[in-house]
């Protein structure tokens, strides 16, 4: 099959799994989690309180409306107010953005970078002690329940020790540089572990195939084919790997933002998720999913693209 | 006759691989311990009185109380050791959940193809795409609080991987000599599935087990950030999040405490999900 009907194959896709989110989150969010008035009113609310409020919520309307609704707002990206705020939630996510990208993008880059950099040092050394020791660390790292790594960062490095700021944040470059510091850094001692795995086992794949093997007898030095040949072969998966990633960056580092105030996405989530704010959860819900379902289609056709060995079916 | 000699099958080869494996055999011993601390706790015969004030509130540690005391002035030994009864339950009920609901759908799509497996395929996508946190929120709300919500939360966010694996396995087996033999003899669909294939898949839901097994336990941090995790019983989650209002008192013992067990049992599955990747993978044999 050629490249362009499998693009245009593959992202055709996109509307049925789109469907589906929007199924999906209606169900869990419209149909079966119960009535949200009686969340949001309280305990001691009348049923014309309740009456009131679900038709002032829209939640009185059938449900293929109420499905529409799901369906339209993944592509206007119109999610209707926040129940706890009253804001647009639109405006309220474009304010979020930026400082939620102040954390993640740094963070995320360094952490691919320096994962990168380590799992070519070791595999280089495969085997050998450092092999073993980085590998037992960066398993013991993944072994750290991630808010275990916030709580104990912050009492240690801002509160005892006073490296870095507590908490809090300001608007615009530098002004935000020291409250992002200690929270970059959370993020990359978190992540660090599981991509120096990955990054290393997909080395070590290329390392013992054939090519290698060759490469190794026309006599060329291993520093040369580890960097050459290698790292060259290893970037189909390591790419794939680090693309799907993006996506995610959207919701940001929920835990940290909101123990460090940070004001972005992930803060917001979960603000909505403990004030039952349905329609913030959703929106977050649909942005995410589009942005997976966007990212994982440029995967798909980037790795036809790169490897010609991958065969369209 | 004479002695015919049995060749080795995957799983003694496995066995004997793993119990050569010094990382792998303190894993196991490691993860034998914490199942009898649970189990004991479980039957009530170990930290039943949890509950009851051992000293003042935050007692830092002592001879008296080894890891000090939480703000009702209760052992955070005793916390720890109930804790690890919630965690190995969770951890298992979850994995237990995850693994059935991914073998069921991804040998059924393997297996039958068309237009089950586009159904199947069509379904676990669109799981996937929806971000995992909001998955445990979601089904969290629906199902309420308590240790079963839990369980069944986890375990229904968590099915996918092994899904996609299984079904990929499936694919692979189905039309090799065994199965058509299987045919021939007259097998029924049912049978060939779960008689012939599945046992020779069955390493890679041993290998995902382990993995899901930790993976539940560490989740259930996040479950109780959200307040949504164990209620009235202590948890390794509870503990620690409850030590967000401790350390800026400088009481890190419940925090550390909580950690610690938690990582040396989440290590364990670790290491011993690798070492059973290495033994039971026949494609990794000789690396």
């Amino acid at each position: 099959m050629n490249i362009y009907v499998y693009t245009i194959r593959r992202s055709l896709y996109v509307i049925p799994i789109l469907l589906g989110v929007s199924m999906m989150i209606f169900f869990l969010f419209n149909f079966i989690s119960g009535d949200p008035t009686s969340i949001l009113l309280g305990p001691h609310a009348t049923a014309v309180q309740m009456a009131e409020l679900r038709q002032e919520l829209g939640l009185d309307r059938a449900w293929y409306f109420q499905y529409w609704d799901i369906v339209k707002s993944a592509f206007t990206f119109d999610f209707g107010r926040s129940w706890t705020t009253k804001q647009q939630i639109s405006s309220m996510l474009s304010s979020g953005a930026i400082p939620s990208m102040t954390v993640s993008i740094p963070a995320f880059i360094i952490s691919t970078v320096l994962s990168i950099s380590i799992a070519l040092l070791i595999s280089f050394f495969r085997g050998g002690w450092l092999d073993k020791t980085v590998v037992f660390v960066c398993v013991t790292m993944m072994s750290i329940s991630s808010l275990a790594y916030i709580l104990f960062s912050q009492w240690f490095f801002a509160f005892k020790l006073g490296w870095f700021e507590i908490s809090g944040y300001e608007n615009g470059f530098p002004d935000f540089v020291p409250y992002v510091l200690l929270p970059i850094l959370i993020w990359v001692m978190m992540t660090i572990g599981p991509n120096v795995r990955f990054f290393r086992t997909v080395m070590l794949d290329e390392v013992y195939q054939d090519y290698v093997r060759t490469a190794r007898s026309k006599g060329l030095s291993e520093y040369y084919i580890l960097f050459k040949h290698v790292l060259k072969n290893a970037m189909i998966p390591i790419i794939t790997y680090v693309v799907i990633q993006i996506p995610f960056l959207i919701l940001g580092a929920l835990l940290t933002e909101s123990f460090f105030g940070i004001p972005g996405l992930g803060s917001m989530t979960l603000d909505a998720i403990n004030g039952n704010d349905f329609p913030v959860i959703k929106a977050m819900t649909i942005l995410t999913a589009v942005a997976y379902i966007i990212f994982s289609l440029i995967t798909d056709v980037l790795y036809t693209v790169v490897d010609p060995r991958v065969r369209l079916k | 006759m004479g002695n015919i000699t049995k060749s080795k099958s995957l799983w003694s080869h496995a066995w004997s691989s793993l119990t050569a494996d010094r990382m792998a055999l303190i894993s196991m011993v490691i993860i034998g311990t914490y199942t009898l601390i649970a189990v004991l706790g479980g039957l009530d015969l170990i930290a039943s009185d949890w509950a009851k004030e051992v000293g003042p509130s935050y007692a830092a540690p002592s001879w008296d109380n080894l890891l000090g005391t939480d703000i009702f002035g209760r052992s955070v030994v005793a916390k720890v050791i109930k804790g690890t009864e919630i965690a190995m339950s969770i951890g298992l009920f979850t994995a237990i959940v995850s693994t059935v609901i991914g073998v069921f759908l991804g040998s059924i799509a393997g297996y039958y193809g068309g237009k089950v497996d586009e159904v199947i395929v069509w379904f676990y996508t669109t799981f996937a795409s929806i971000p995992g946190i909001m998955k445990l929120v979601a089904i969290s709300f629906i199902l309420g609080k308590g240790l079963f919500a839990i369980y069944l939360a986890l375990g229904l966010s968590n099915w996918v991987h092994l899904c996609r694996l299984v079904r990929g396995e499936v694919i692979r087996h189905k039309d090799r000599e065994y199965v058509q033999a299987a045919t021939a003899i007259g097998g029924g669909n049912f049978r060939k599935l779960f008689k012939h294939i599945l046992p020779n898949v069955f390493h890679i839901v041993i290998i995902q087990f382990s993995l899901q097994f930790q993976t539940a336990i560490k989740s259930e941090v996040i479950l109780s950030y959200l307040g949504l995790g164990a209620q009235s019983v202590p948890s390794w989650g509870t503990m620690i999040n409850d030590s967000k209002l401790e350390l800026a008192r400088d009481v890190w013992w419940q925090l550390s405490a909580a950690t610690a067990a938690m990582l040396i049992v989440v290590l364990a599955f670790n290491i011993l999900g690798d070492a059973l990747r290495d033994a039971l993978d026949p494609k990794l044999k000789g690396k």
